[in-house]
């Protein structure tokens, strides 16, 4: 300090930070960011640029899944760049993967015809988030399961949240639980964001029909208490026949608390 | 109507206005995603040379979007003023480019050409400007719109401070707030996106600031940009709401996705006239805008993103705002895939609006999953100074943690200013100087010792029992 005035690379209002999770009081060299926060900053998107590059490792994904029935598919995007210009084809399962799981599709008998669901690990835009969490996540929502009759399940790669509309078209199922990668955040490049839907009809079905639970990861939203509020969901949407915004979250106290 | 033109020796052929439009845009891929983008830069060069062709007065007589079926065109044929458009009214779009980068082009001479001007005739325009065009051309233009600060003086920058948080928590709104403060920043706004859209919690957060503005006689303005039917209920009810805001877009059917038409919106600014809280003025609305949201919405009627985008200007000039801005490159690479796009789309967007006669302000911003980063970022905040974009956004360490994107930051800001000599609204910057933020030599160097900058932060910083 001299003159009454400072140019140093500390706020005195430092103590605010503890009120919010923003970059506040970061100090200032001149009108610039001290090298430390230049390089915090950067560093922390690094690693959200990386979550969204990393390639997906789908084979290791279904080696954590045991002896879990499985099925690799792709999307329509070819690779990443065209997966990030072209949303159209990250929803479109990949003409031959249509035809295998069409293949694996339950047979019709009656009216209550098809597989009562299925589960799909997509890599969205953070490969990383399925790497780090998926299967755990996986496992976690079939414990709740019990009793329900469930497609084998799918991977996908290069997948929107709408492929899962396509997956579940394909192998006859009656609804879709799509378990994928979120865009990352500077704060966050691991979250998994868990999309349900009843019945889809691809290339129909609207973002408002689906129910959403997002920023699943243990420093978010932790894994058995997203699994809790999925199963919840799928076994509501099983019951009243639908999903989106006639399907809400809140639970009654006592499931909460039980 | 067809078009064509010839490029070597090859005859290109355009079936429509808004196809040759589309061919003629700079390459995005939101156009590709569209398909209605230039398959070579050949053909998108041979598009430009028939626009430059094409008399300005062409636009007055061909709906892109059908005059029946859409009130935005509606808005734009029957508000036309065909007497400020008489200077131009013989030109092609090629001369009309000329004529805004001549001596003659003056800011008299452009503010008083806006009302004759359509979104349309400006959109193809601006096809045909390289990036120090649209620079040129914006810099002449002088757009003044005044509240409690008056934005867009020449020579001077304003700032919207941005505190969002997650749960909208007022302690750690109040925190951002305070940081941004002593950083010469929220002279264009304090506005908080909100994390729940509700009327109880828009007014909370709104009297909060009304509280830190009146206890410390701060020449500002706030904004929660809820929904503007929220923000109507809030008024009903007697909230201190200053600005009222709404996302728009070019199309009837685009605005409709945002649960908006003109009627609502001219219901939201009589009722925001009628409180009468402005000191200086009474521009009293707030739009964000962006190239692909009608694209998004499926209502761009087959036209390219940023014809669509000027069309949003058409409905914000309606209700005289205070400010306007293109949150840029929020909407993601599918829109505008990298750094180059990003930076293209911003000087379009400020540009155009300019000429609209708005004071057009820019987020400049990116995603995770374009391909951009912070020297993107600076390279357009920079060129946007240069312009004399009226105002940018200000988010403590250019991370919106609410809205996970990176926008420009506080240090930003002083960056942007104090190279290009820009300085914040008078009004503002006067009680910068008073409370002891702003230094003798106008740099932002706040003394805390015996100043009102120490009054500040010691009388209005959450209290411990605050924290979430």
């Amino acid at each position: 300090m001299s003159n009454g005035t400072f140019d140093s690379a500390f706020d005195p209002w430092a103590n605010l930070r503890r009120f919010t999770p923003a970059r506040i009081a970061l100090g200032r060299t001149g009108d610039g960011l001290p090298t430390d926060r230049l390089l915090e900053f950067q560093a922390a998107h690094a690693l959200a640029r990386d979550a969204v590059h990393q390639a997906f490792d789908a084979e290791g994904v279904a080696d954590q899944l045991c002896s879990l029935a499985h099925v690799i598919v792709r999307s329509q995007a070819r690779d990443r760049a065209t997966y990030l210009q072209r949303p159209d084809l990250g929803r479109k399962l990949d003409a031959a993967d249509k035809e295998a799981l069409t293949a694996m599709s339950c047979p019709s008998k009656g009216s209550h015809d098809g597989y009562d669901a299925v589960i799909v690990l997509a890599d969205g835009l953070s490969a990383r988030a399925l790497h780090d969490h998926g299967a755990a996540l996986l496992r976690a929502v079939m414990e709740r399961l019990a009793g329900w009759n469930l497609a084998p399940v799918v991977i996908a790669r290069q997948a929107r949240v709408a492929l899962g509309d396509d997956v579940a078209a394909a192998l006859n199922a009656r609804m879709v639980l799509m378990l994928i990668g979120e865009r990352p955040g500077l704060t966050a490049a691991d979250s998994i964001g868990a999309y349900l839907t009843f019945q889809p009809k691809p290339g129909v079905t609207r973002d408002a029909e689906r129910n959403c639970v997002s920023n699943i990861r243990p420093d978010g939203l932790p894994l058995p208490v997203a699994a809790d509020t999925i199963g919840f969901l799928m076994s509501e949407a099983r019951r009243l026949k639908l999903t989106g915004i006639g399907l809400k979250e809140d639970r009654p106290p006592e499931l909460t608390n039980g | 109507m067809g078009f064509s033109a010839t490029l070597g020796q090859t005859l290109y052929r355009f079936d429509d206005l808004g196809s040759l439009l589309a061919r003629a845009s700079p390459a995005r891929s939101g156009d590709r995603l569209a398909g209605v983008a230039a398959g070579s830069d050949a053909e998108r060069v041979a598009a430009r040379l028939a626009l430059a062709d094409l008399p300005l007065r062409t636009f007055l007589t061909t709906d892109l979007v059908p005059y029946e079926a859409d009130e935005v065109t509606r808005l734009i044929m029957d508000s036309h003023d065909g007497a400020a458009f008489a200077p131009v009214a013989h030109m092609t779009v090629g001369q009309f480019r000329d004529w805004l980068l001549s001596d003659a082009a003056d800011g008299a001479a452009l503010a008083a050409l806006a009302p004759g001007l359509t979104p349309e005739m400006v959109a193809a325009t601006s096809k045909l400007m390289r990036n120090q065009d649209l620079i040129a051309v914006a810099r002449k233009c002088q757009v003044v719109t005044r509240f409690r600060t008056s934005i867009g003086l020449p020579g001077r920058l304003s700032v919207r401070l941005q505190p969002n948080h997650p749960t909208d928590d007022p302690a750690a709104i109040a925190a951002s707030i305070l940081d941004g403060l002593m950083y010469g920043c929220g002279d264009a706004v304090i506005g908080i996106n909100p994390a729940t859209d509700s009327v109880g919690r828009t007014t909370e957060l709104l009297s909060m600031i009304d509280d830190l503005r009146r206890r410390w006689d701060v020449p500002l303005q706030s904004c929660v940009l809820a929904h503007v039917t929220t923000l109507i209920q809030v008024m009903e009810r007697g909230g201190p709401a200053d600005l009222v805001f709404q996302s728009i877009a070019g199309s009837e059917a685009a605005n409709r996705s945002f649960g908006v038409n003109l009627a609502i919106l001219k219901e939201a600014h009589e009722a925001a006239l009628a409180l009468k809280r402005g000191t200086i003025g009474d521009n009293v609305m707030y739009f964000e805008t962006g190239q692909g949201s009608a694209l998004s919405a499926e209502a761009h009627h087959g036209l390219d993103q940023q014809t669509m985008e000027v069309r949003a200007y058409a409905v914000a000039r309606a209700f005289r705002p205070l400010l306007v801005n293109t949150v840029v490159g929020f909407i993601g690479p599918e829109y505008l895939y990298d750094g180059k796009q990003i930076i293209r789309a911003g000087l379009e967007d400020h540009c155009t609006a300019k000429l609209l006669g708005l004071p057009m302000g820019v987020d400049v911003c990116y995603t995770n999953h374009a391909e951009a980063d912070q020297d993107d970022m600076d390279n357009l905040l920079t060129l946007l100074g240069v312009a004399g974009c009226s105002f940018v956004m200000g988010v403590p360490g250019a991370d919106d943690i609410m809205l996970s994107y990176q926008s420009t930051s506080f240090h930003d800001a002083l960056y942007v200013r104090s190279t290009l000599g820009l300085k914040p609204a008078p009004e503002f910057e006067a009680w910068l100087a008073k409370m002891g933020v702003m230094d003798s030599r106008g740099r932002m160097r706040p003394a805390l010792e015996g100043t009102g900058a120490g009054r500040l932060l010691a009388g209005s910083a959450p209290q411990a029992g605050e924290a979430a």
